[in-house]
């Protein structure tokens, strides 16, 4: 029984913490059709800033717990406009339009030039910035001691997907972002400034990958190479999801969370296997994903 | 953040020394220096808590034998007289690359010997490339117990750290030593060679040494991972009394944080065997008693002697930290090197052969920062030394950590006799073996 409960909780935890690395990326794949390779480096760069921000505040032994929260999503903020600002202005407004296998091939430049450059800002060691993950404790559910922070992560998490979803569903700026969408010509003409919304979505999109590094880098050691195991997993989850699908994200994060939890508790031997056997079931049933749109192809 | 500084400073340092090193030796082919490769991970996971120390080991001990400022037997200038001159290269990259490396430092760059290698995979690959070529290659690091199983008759090949399965063997003495009355174990790995060959060495000596205790949990999570959430709630359904892992770097240093935090670690006592690594990383967040190894008589196990105090002395000048394992391997490395070199002997100022170096090499016993080194096994290929364990601890007041409970089990102890494999020799139940 322990361990079924075990299942549930431990599941939840990495499904949250699965969707907050892949709303971004599917963020910015549904409103600009840009398979963002380098979404793992923005998840990087937001670990890095935070775990550097964290350890100058707790330098001299004072910190206070609070704060360092606010610092990490702080920092997550502050890396997400900036990172964001300098990919979308000086790299990607100029390959608007293009195929998007190319798109794929210049974010994946992107992720290693972002790889080289956080190695000649932060070097090669590990940053460690644990405080804020044990200043909340922990909490026992049915005999299973649990981090307080994990759990809060599943907050964290269902905020942001609510936050998601009402802004495209229930704001203005969400309805015309739908409508880009839908149709970025038609968008175009009805007089929606789609590099803006570009702009936006992109600046967003990279908000949400600093976030999920930001909030993550106090529960690791932070070293090179982060980014780059994530986006294997981000993009398991918005592919079993389907592409562009907020809701589908967190479907797929739950449904990949939960499997993984039940392949290391009763089954170690598949746990490695057991994301991309779910993937592959689902593509396997539905090819554009859970959520995804069959779409006719323009010719 | 003063710390975070200082690796970025380091890590600047070794970018340095290392390009600098590959201007100048690619246009000095015969310059009458003693060239060396020194080949560890610049890059990469592995690049902070291994390959930028060892690096870091390599510059002090290099300038120091240059300076002739160690102490003896090592306080002549050099190798045999002449200067020694640094290649260093990564080892990012995968086998397949380090071969092209490889052979470009010797057959380009000329270097007289290649001191290095941290992964297992890469040593597999170099060691007959090495032997082909004629090239004196001291494997400084990886653990992998096939090194001379698959390559059976070595003549370049020299490996101056222990076989991983010394490891294991030794953690299940230490274990059967403080807590024979264990009976439940579990163990967390990660799943590749490193991580599958650590579990089975560490059951298969457990089966024999404390029969009693039962493995109830084993888990092997992705290498660089970083989340082990599900793991620890796996562990912990278990309520195993000891947790044995071999994980490294960043990998071994989450798992900890988070075991910690999740309560897994009050419950049980944490055997890490690559531990000592992370020793001032550590902090407050390992709990005190964690049982931590060093893979032999390296870092803070090293034993107090004149070349160790004046290598930490020098390390900690350079870099505002004590050497870990890996830098006091390094050093251990180099130093076997220059003993084997300078007993090949030859004029004053001139470079032996590597055919000379390595008849020297052959069975040597050199003496080095980490004590005194038999070069006893594969046929004289490969050094034994003992190893140790101890226990973690944390001054608050200080910020300092240190191990207590140090026990050291002699290299006769924990290593197979030559010609006999680790695994053999475990499941025969160690014949031979002899214990302090």
């Amino acid at each position: 029984m322990l361990s079924f409960i075990a299942v549930l909780i431990d599941g939840t935890i990495y499904a949250s913490w699965l969707f907050l690395v892949a709303a971004g990326l599917t963020v910015i794949y549904g409103v600009m059709r840009i398979l963002n390779m380098a979404h793992g480096s923005f998840y990087a760069i937001g670990a890095y800033a935070a775990a550097s921000a964290i350890g100058w505040y707790f330098s001299d032994g004072t910190g206070s717990a609070g704060m360092s929260f606010l610092l990490l999503i702080g920092c997550a903020i502050a890396a997400g406009l900036v990172v964001g600002t300098l990919v979308e202005r000086g790299l990607l407004r100029f390959m608007y339009g293009r195929d998007e296998i190319l798109m794929v091939i210049i974010t994946y430049a992107l992720l290693l030039i972002l790889e080289d450059a956080m190695k000649l800002i932060w070097g090669v060691n590990p940053y460690f910035a644990y405080q804020p993950y044990t200043a909340l404790g922990r909490s026992t559910i049915a005999g299973l001691k649990v981090s307080n922070y994990d759990l809060a992560l599943i907050g964290v998490a269902v905020v942001v997907g609510l936050a998601l979803w009402g802004w495209l569903e229930r704001t203005n700026l969400g309805k015309i972002l739908r409508a880009v969408i839908h149709d970025r010509e038609v968008a175009s003409a009805m007089g929606v400034n789609v590099r803006r919304m570009f702009f936006l979505t992109f600046i967003i999109g990279t908000t949400l990958g600093t976030l999920a590094g930001a909030l993550t880098a106090p529960s690791i050691s932070v070293v090179p190479g982060i980014g780059v195991e994530v986006i294997v997993l981000a993009f398991a989850v918005v592919v079993v999801g389907g592409l562009g699908s907020i809701e589908g994200a967190a479907v797929g994060a739950l449904l990949l969370g939960l499997s993984r939890a039940m392949a290391v508790h009763f089954a170690p031997q598949f746990e490695l296997f057991v994301i991309y056997g779910v993937m592959s079931l689902v593509l396997a049933i539905r090819p554009q994903g859970l959520f995804g749109r069959t779409l006719a192809r323009k010719i | 953040m003063k710390t975070n500084t200082i690796k970025r400073q380091l890590a600047a340092g070794v970018a340095a020394l290392a390009l600098g090193a590959m201007a100048t030796a690619a246009n000095a082919a015969d310059n009458g220096k003693y060239r060396v490769g020194i080949v560890t991970f610049l890059s990469g996971p592995a690049a902070g808590p291994f390959g930028i120390p060892s690096a870091n080991a390599a510059k002090v001990i290099v300038d120091g034998l240059n300076k002739g400022a160690l102490p003896a037997p090592y306080n002549t200038k050099g190798i045999n007289g002449a200067e020694i001159e640094a290649v260093v290269i990564d080892e990012a990259g995968g086998a397949t690359k380090q071969v092209e490396e490889f052979r470009n430092l010797v057959q380009r760059q000329k270097v007289d010997a290649v001191v290095g290698y941290i992964s297992s995979g890469d040593c597999l690959a170099i060691a007959p490339v090495a032997e082909e070529l004629k090239a004196l290659t001291v494997f400084y690091d990886c653990g992998t117990s096939r090194l001379f199983t698959d390559n059976t008759k070595p003549t370049y090949t020299f490996r101056t750290g222990l076989d991983a399965a010394v490891d294991n063997i030794g953690a299940v003495r230490y274990l059967a030593a403080t807590k024979p009355d264990v009976t439940k174990i579990a163990g967390i790995q990660q799943n590749y060679a490193w991580g599958q060959d650590s579990w089975t060495d560490f059951t298969e000596s457990l089966a024999k040494l404390m029969p009693k205790a039962k493995v109830v949990e084993s888990q092997m999570p992705k290498v660089f991972q970083g989340q082990y959430g599900a793991e620890i709630s796996a562990l912990s359904v278990k309520r195993p009394q000891v947790v044995h892992s071999s994980f490294w770097g960043g990998d071994m240093e989450a798992f900890v944080l988070q075991a910690n935090a999740r309560g897994l670690l009050d419950d049980a006592v944490a055997l890490l065997t690559c531990g000592e690594s992370a020793l001032d990383r550590f902090k407050d967040q390992a709990p005190n008693g964690t049982i931590i190894g060093a893979r032999g008589p390296f870092g803070a196990f090293a034993p107090d002697n004149e070349l160790n105090t004046w290598f930490v002395k020098a390390y900690t000048d350079a870099y505002g930290m004590a050497p870990t394992y890996p830098a006091t391997k390094m050093a251990h490395a180099i130093l076997g090197l220059k003993a084997a070199a300078e007993k090949a002997g030859g004029n004053n100022g001139s470079v032996p052969t590597a055919e000379a170096t390595a008849a020297a090499f052959k069975g040597a016993t050199f003496e080095s920062v980490s004590g005194t080194a038999k070069m006893a096994r594969a046929d004289g290929h490969q050094a034994v030394q003992p190893i140790s364990y101890g226990t973690y601890k944390y001054d608050p007041k200080t910020g300092k950590a240190s191990i207590e409970n140090i026990i050291t089990f002699s290299g006769e102890c924990v290593t197979p006799p030559d010609g006999t494999t680790s695994d053999a020799w475990i499941k025969a139940g160690f014949p031979g073996a002899v214990c302090n």
